[in-house]
């Protein structure tokens, strides 16, 4: 138990997927300007997000090795995430249409996210145990999640500032999502072994 | 290499499998009515009207957010089909009264005379000079608003023209409503 959740707060903080690893930044920049939107696309993500590390563990564990066709993992995990994201699309289509439309581009832009790509990936790499994959994309989800909250507050609290015009708008987004990187490295330091 | 295109074909055709299970369950039901106003609309997707799309311009018409007449491209006849289908009575957009224009009026106890005013003036309508209280002339002004944004102490402001005998005009003579030509004329045309 005590393992597990190591590792839920070890992938959630200290190996922030978004702030530590780089991975993901192109909704962590694009649909971070309004909360709601960010918990929404946050929320889709992590659905995704642990949907196709769950799969891709299957995957890996029942095609690809028992076939001996390691080579295609890149491929298929594309697959298996291109087709999630579509079941995911479908789903909040017919059963929250508004939210549909406030996230518009970036739901199917979600197959692009390299958190997805780079969590499943990692899985292979570390040889983790189903729960543990599982475990590791909630994780990093819920790390996405957290980082796309604090930072779109962040962002709200920015647009009613007044900010110089050198700096306005994507300019002291950048500056504060390095700060809230560096604020991150910070979590490396705890005592989690 | 055989094997391996079988086993993508494989697992792309289980995927699909379980999408169009999904779409059969869930299926995604537009609303029936915002469908027939988005039929109406030209579906160019033009976004003239200020909205994203010819379906996000229907979700505002039958919300009424947004005016029959939004459509530049569909013109009158598109705004008189919309009245119909959405039973909303096309109104005559004129104003009761002449509305004056807003002219701009220095408040003379905030007017430090710091002349930044007279610089943004595009019709040269300020007189004034440095530290010394600055005035419109209200036949020079055309209302553009540029002073009130330069003014570093808010003490000029956009104020209704008030009317006096130098300043009163003959209202002009009405013009036809181009909303007004007869539905059958329209057809005829066409």
């Amino acid at each position: 138990m005590n393992e597990f959740f190591i590792l839920l707060l070890g992938t959630a903080l200290v190996n922030n997927v978004v702030l530590v690893q780089f991975l993901g930044l192109c909704p962590f920049m694009g649909v971070s300007s309004k909360i709601d939107s960010a918990i929404g696309m946050g929320l889709a993500t992590m659905f995704v997000l642990t949907l196709a590390t769950a799969a891709s563990w299957l995957i890996e564990h029942y095609i690809l090795l028992p076939l001996e066709v390691e080579f295609l993992r890149i491929l298929s995990f594309i697959l298996v995430i291109a087709g999630v994201v579509q079941f995911t699309e479908m789903c909040i289509r017919s059963l929250s249409p508004t939210l549909y439309q406030n996230l518009g581009i970036f739901l199917p832009l979600i197959t692009t996210n390299c958190a997805v790509l780079g969590v499943a990936l990692l899985n292979t790499q570390q040889n983790n145990s189903f729960l543990q994959s599982v475990l590791y994309g909630v994780g990093a989800s819920l790390g996405f999640l957290l980082v796309l909250v604090i930072f779109a507050g962040l962002r709200e609290r920015q647009a009613l500032a007044s900010t110089s015009k050198l700096f306005a708008g994507p300019p002291i987004a950048f500056i504060t999502a390095g700060l809230l990187s560096m604020a991150f490295l910070g979590f490396s330091g705890l005592p989690l072994q | 290499m055989i094997s391996s295109i079988l086993i993508l074909t494989l697992i792309g055709m289980v995927l699909g499998l379980m999408l169009s299970a999904v779409n059969y369950f869930l299926p995604y039901k537009e609303d029936p009515q915002i469908a027939q106003i988005t039929e109406l609309l030209p579906g160019t997707q033009c976004g003239q009207c200020g909205y994203a799309g010819c379906g996000q311009a229907a979700a505002a018409l039958i919300n009424g957010k947004a005016p029959l007449t939004l459509c530049p491209p569909g013109g009158p006849s598109m705004a008189r089909q919309l009245s119909e289908a959405l039973g909303r009575p096309l109104e005559q957009q004129q104003p009761a009264s002449p509305v004056l224009p807003s002219l701009a009026k220095v408040v003379s106890e905030l007017c430090i005379g710091c002349t930044k005013c007279i610089q943004e003036c595009p019709t040269d309508a300020i007189v004034g000079a440095p530290k010394q209280l600055h005035v419109v002339l209200n036949e020079a002004c055309n209302g553009c608003g540029a002073c009130v944004d330069a003014c570093p102490t808010e003490g000029i402001l956009l104020a209704e023209m008030q009317l006096n005998l130098s300043n009163w005009r003959w209202s002009k003579p009405p013009r036809p409503n181009p909303f007004r030509i007869p539905l059958a004329e329209m057809d005829g045309a066409q």
